[in-house]
């Protein structure tokens, strides 16, 4: 019986960091690269909404990551367009990225409050996963081993690949990467939607896996958390794993206090748990910085012009 | 491989009628010049006579309005700088293009247009450092390295391509005297490769040290082609700047007066991550002298600068004193009230606003010591007639006190910056690179600006890595180096070669025998 | 061929147009998303963007709703200047309101003119210590304060939350989660007889053009100017970032503050769950449409504060949702950033042979 709850209180924590995960590593490349998008609380909810209404009218919910996957991409898009052909502030844009985010899904999802759909189950056989130890092996949607095989893949790529090396080199000096014939803009592009792609999936398991119901503003400032992580995670794929499931523990915590009626403590301070989390966690890690090298990309935020 | 230059081996590059404009510039006008194979051929030039635009189109950086490439007798076009190393041209920045937190082996890898195996890429670099025996560590991380080992890396990357034309863009411009000699040594090795060198520079001595020929460039065109050989100095200098130099007329400095600033045992952490450690520095500058202070790029004097100028405090109130008076302690505002005006190296951004006017600009150092700002309250008309007063002063050529500080040049900016200090009459004035990137007017009256100001009673600190300058402004010299100084000497009883060991971090007694 | 040329200078004829572009693009924009979505596009935005401002009896709810956007934007515009991104307004909004509502509950039974200044005093430091959080993290620990004044945000949310369901609930509510009715000593004094029309109408007003001469006659305002555009130079003058941080922060964390208080002791009259209405964020929309320009930003808040009353309108004329407002809010601080460009550079026809 304790093995069930164990089981199950750690199913919890795999899907509540789950979308941070996907979400803080898409940002963690971009950022890679230099840039600086504020907007993924606004392209994950681009990615719940727009794979909600995929999935609730196809009826299918990989239409549904394919379409939320997207929408995040466009996203981003138009945050490339302004902060990278139009050389306007990154945190601005990334700002009304985000108020776009959350007007647009809220205006598409009107038509949507309350409908519910198919929740995202898991890709394995049901008989893989009647064991509660199997379960948490073998238990989890597609995405949960997209996001584990991401993290290895995105190392991979930033550590070991040329391609990675380039990446990288944009973001540490803009200018010597053009200088040496690298298309800065293109790659930071190209990054950037990755960025918006990882989004959009990271909101569409709010919509998709979590709560398969539309509501507004259902990530709740979860792609801030996101932002907030790749700090904490110093820019490395491996300790941005750890930071996402330590998020996920505290989110699980707080639910399971709740479902436990702890009652000395008020629902609404359990809420702030998350929040004034992320705020210790950032201050933690600036303390610890202080004598080290910084670790950010030396370009983040920069705005490049070739000319 | 040394061939001897026949007439019907074609030009490694010719350029022929090349033009180039920007808005309100013509960089570059009918300019043709040809390279023989071999051939170490200068280009030679002021700062804005054309040079740099000249070599981005050679390199594929930029290209030109009107004008054709010839490679190997062959017209081509240079798209890109990809295409260029495609051809064979391979290029060494000025400013190198590499990354401070990647080691030299990522760095060199970047700079290839093809993947090549992390290991293949480590022995072929350790056979070509082995051949031109240059020492590098290929696991470094850039940001270790001093300026000399940088350029290294940016040579063998190119090498690594096998070029048939190494463009040097003002190589020796950061090197020590005996890292030019190395330097040199290994360009004529190359050469003798059959690999043909453009070199560009200001710097005569050199290019009659190295090179086989000259293009001499001024306000955009060919003025000469020459055999730097056989050509005098003289005349190549006067052909590049195109009239003759004034001469810096010293007053009676001869004796110097009472120490204005002095510095004892001045130690502060480099800011991470990349600062220098300024370790026990000491020395003092005397009313009526100009002190200058040689030192190659990154050994610690823009940490002096800040530390003197207040950015950054001292562990102490004594370790600087200005008149007698400990201000070790006192931050940027309260030094320039007692009068210690700084000119930082970087202009855009450090020693003035680029999005700000003139006249914004005038307020940002000068309200201590002049009635800009009375009680908080900026007065426009105070500050308007102060920076018009600087422009006339120190001929300032702009559109008014209203204009845009980036839209200057960076001479016309220079001498706003300098006179806006020099305009408050400060007790020491500490200058870092007065001179850099600005033509030969304006850097011969900024330097006349600065004897003036030591002969009338000010002690003046020169921060530079342009011996010339330093050896011709300053009564005594002395040497930064890994963010120590070396006791200051008379430059009178200096030679050159000294100065060099000095700079490369040999001070007197003490040895290193670092690669 | 289309050519991006940088301009020597930033052209100032397009500093006073790219507002109006911007805005003339949102409605042309508008006009085609929604009419694509099916919704009558047309009479979308001119209930939107016009039909608010034709209508003299739409005004003064105009300026009941302009008066917080642009008391917040400003501090938050001196802010941006300086290089500070304080997004965390609304949570400094709904502290300052939850300070101020502290003493008007303290002095339930109370009456005196003191009052209200209290809750003003009360509703000013409380907005400032939420900021000051920010602040101390980012000056000494060089934390950005980006994210950590937008988690307190949610915090403050909750806290609110907390406050009106449990301590402050009101005994004689029926269990509603609310405050009790603030008493009159305790709410604005209304300047209009019959509308909502406050004294933080001409308090918004009177603060712009404090903030205005500011910025542009003192060395304070020098400072936030310098320390945003060029921070080697700002310390290289003497000026302090981390002073200018603390100030900046602060003051906007005032405003806010001071906004949420008025917002609370005008047109609320007492705090519930429904409080945060996001004028925080949309604060930032209203910082950019002017230019972060203190005189600016009142145009801005008037045009912000129209597109809140159209949204209403355009709810009954075309059955607009509500959420609409919100997305045209974004469209156009996309259109702001976007013609910014138009500044800075110019574009060039460029005519080249092949």
């Amino acid at each position: 019986m304790t093995t069930a709850i164990l089981v199950s209180i750690l199913m919890t924590l795999v899907a509540a960091s789950t979308p941070i995960l996907l979400a803080a590593l898409g940002e963690l490349v971009a950022e890679k690269a230099g840039v600086l998008n504020l907007g993924v609380e606004g392209m994950m909810l681009c990615g719940a909404v727009a794979g909600f209404a995929v999935a609730f009218s196809s009826g299918s919910t990989t239409l549904g990551l394919l379409a939320a996957l997207l929408a995040g991409v466009a996203a981003a898009m138009v945050f490339a367009v302004l902060a990278l052909s139009l050389n306007a502030n990154q945190v601005a844009t990334g700002l009304a990225l985000t108020i776009f985010g959350i007007g647009a899904s809220s205006l598409i999802g009107a038509g949507f409050v309350g409908r519910t759909i198919p929740r995202l189950g898991p890709i394995f056989p049901a008989g893989l996963s009647e064991h509660p130890w199997l379960r948490a092996i073998f238990g989890h949607d597609i995405l949960v081993y997209l996001s584990l095989a991401l993290i290895i893949g995105v190392g991979y790529f930033l550590r070991r690949t040329r391609s990675g090396l380039i990446l990288r080199a944009v973001g540490e000096n803009d200018a010597s990467a053009h200088a040496i014939g690298y298309p800065v803009i293109a790659i930071r592009y190209a990054a950037v939607a990755f960025g918006g792609a990882l989004a959009g999936l990271g909101g569409a398991y709010f919509s998709l896996a979590l709560t398969p119901m539309w509501a507004e503003r259902l990530t709740a400032g979860r792609g801030w958390i996101a932002l907030a992580l790749v700090v904490f995670s110093a820019w490395k794929p491996g300790r941005l794993l750890v930071g996402a499931y330590l998020f996920g523990a505290v989110m699980t915590l707080e639910l399971q206090a709740k479902a436990a009626g702890v009652n000395w403590l008020a629902p609404e301070v359990l809420a702030m748990t998350p929040y004034l989390a992320t705020i210790a966690v950032l201050t933690m890690m600036s303390i610890g910085r202080r004598t080290g090298r910084l670790d950010a990309p030396a370009c983040l935020g920069k705005p490049f012009s070739a000319t | 491989m040394n061939q001897p230059r026949e007439q019907t081996v074609p030009p490694r590059l010719a350029l022929a009628h090349i033009s180039k404009s920007f808005p309100g510039v013509k960089a570059n006008e009918d300019i043709s010049l040809s390279v023989a194979p071999g051939e170490i051929h200068a280009l030679l030039g002021e700062n804005g006579a054309g040079k740099s635009t000249l070599v981005k189109i050679i390199y594929g950086v930029q290209q030109a309005d009107e004008g054709t490439i010839s490679w190997n007798g062959a017209p081509v076009a240079i798209p890109s700088p990809k295409a260029a190393r495609k051809l064979g041209i391979g290029m060494v920045f000025q400013h190198f293009s590499l990354f401070d937190a990647m080691t030299v082996i990522e760095n060199i890898a970047l700079g290839l247009d093809e993947a090549v195996d992390r290991e293949a890429l480590k022995a072929q670099v350790a056979a070509i450092l082995e051949s031109y025996s240059l020492p590098l560590d290929p696991d470094r991380e850039v940001h270790t390295l001093s300026v000399g080992e940088r350029q290294r890396i940016e040579i063998v990357r190119c090498l690594l391509q096998k070029p048939k034309l190494l463009i040097m863009d003002e190589p020796t411009s950061v090197l020590t005297p005996q890292e030019v000699e190395r330097l040199f040594a290994t360009l004529r090795q190359i050469a003798l490769g059959g690999c043909s060198i453009l070199y560009i520079s200001h710097k005569l001595s050199e290019i009659k040290a190295l090179c086989d020929g000259a293009t001499i460039l001024r306000g955009g065109r060919v003025v000469a082609s020459c055999d730097p050989k056989v050509e005098t100095t003289k005349r190549m200098a006067e052909l590049m700047i195109g009239a003759e130099l004034r001469k810096i007329e010293h007053g009676n400095a001869a004796e110097a007066g009472v120490v204005r600033l002095s510095v004892s045992g001045l130690s502060l952490p480099g800011e991470p991550p990349f600062g220098t450690d300024l370790e026990e520095i000491s020395f003092d500058a005397r009313a009526g002298e100009i002190l200058g202070i040689a030192g190659v790029a990154g050994n610690g004097q823009a940490e002096l600068l800040t530390a003197l100028s207040g950015e950054r405090l001292a562990a102490k109130a004594e370790a600087i004193s200005l008149d007698g008076k400990p201000i070790g302690l006192e931050g940027a505002g309260a030094r320039r009230a007692a009068g210690l005006a700084c000119v930082p190296e970087e202009r855009n951004g450090h020693a003035a606003v680029p999005d700000f006017s003139l006249a914004e600009n005038a307020i940002l150092t000068a309200r201590h010591r002049l009635p800009l700002a009375p009680l908080g309250l900026i007065s426009r008309g105070m500050v308007q007639r102060f920076a018009d007063d600087v422009i006339r002063r120190f001929d300032v050529r702009t559109t008014g006190n209203g204009a845009l500080a980036r839209s200057l040049s960076g001479g016309n900016l220079q001498k706003f910056i300098m006179g806006r200090e020099i305009g408050q009459q400060p007790a020491v004035l500490v200058v870092s690179q007065p001179t850099w990137g600005v033509d030969a007017g304006a850097a011969a009256a900024i330097r006349q600006e600065l004897v003036d100001l030591a002969a009338k009673g000010s002690a003046v600190v020169v921060i530079s890595q342009d011996l010339d300058e330093l050896l011709e402004l300053a009564n005594r010299l002395c040497v930064i180096n890994e963010g120590r100084l070396s006791a200051p000497r008379p430059v009178a009883s200096l030679g050159i070669d000294e100065i060099g060991l000095m700079m490369g971090g040999i001070h007197g007694a003490e040895t290193a025998a670092h690669a | 061929m289309l050519e991006w040329r940088r301009r020597r200078e930033p052209s100032t004829l397009m500093l006073w147009l790219s507002p109006l572009i911007a805005i003339a693009l949102t409605m042309l924009l508008g006009m085609i998303v929604f009419t694509a979505m099916g919704y009558d596009g047309c009479h979308a935005v001119e209930s939107i963007f016009l039909t608010p401002f034709l209508e003299p009896q739409r005004w003064a709810d105009i300026g009941v709703k302009a008066a917080p956007l642009v008391m917040i934007a400003l501090g938050l515009a001196i802010g941006f200047r300086a290089n500070v991104w304080n997004i965390g307004a609304e949570g400094q909004y709904i502290m300052g309101a939850i300070a101020g509502t502290g003493v008007a509950l303290l002095t339930y039974e109370m009456t005196g003119w003191w009052i209200l200044p209290a809750m003003v005093l009360a509703g000013i430091l409380g907005g400032m210590a939420w900021a000051a959080i920010p602040a101390f993290l980012r000056v000494k620990l060089q934390v950005s304060e980006i994210l950590t004044s937008l988690m307190l945000t949610y915090v403050a949310v909750q806290f609110l939350y907390y406050l009106v369901r449990g301590p402050w609930k009101d005994p004689d509510g029926f269990n509603f989660p609310q405050t009790r009715m603030f008493t009159a000593d305790q709410t604005l004094p209304i300047m209009l007889e019959g509308s909502l029309v406050h004294l933080g109408i001409p308090a918004a007003l009177l603060l712009a053009v404090v903030a205005w001469l500011t910025m542009e006659k003192t060395i304070a305002g020098y400072a936030v100017k310098v320390v945003g555009l060029a921070p080697a130079a700002a310390r290289h003058g003497g000026f302090s970032a981390g002073r200018t941080t603390w100030a900046t922060l602060l003051l906007s964390g005032a405003l806010a503050g001071l906004a949420g208080l008025f917002e609370a002791a005008g047109p609320f009259g007492q705090l519930t769950p429904q409080f945060p209405v996001g004028y925080g964020f949309t604060a930032i929309i209203v910082a950019f449409l002017g230019r972060l320009h203190p005189l600016g930003i009142v145009f801005g808040g008037i045009v912000l504060a129209g597109t809140y009353v159209g949204g209403e309108i355009a709810q009954s004329t075309v059955r607009l949702p509500q959420a609409a407002t919100g997305l045209f809010q974004a469209l156009l601080l996309f259109m702001l950033l976007a013609t910014d460009v138009l500044v800075r550079w110019r574009i060039a026809f460029k005519w080249r042979a092949a």
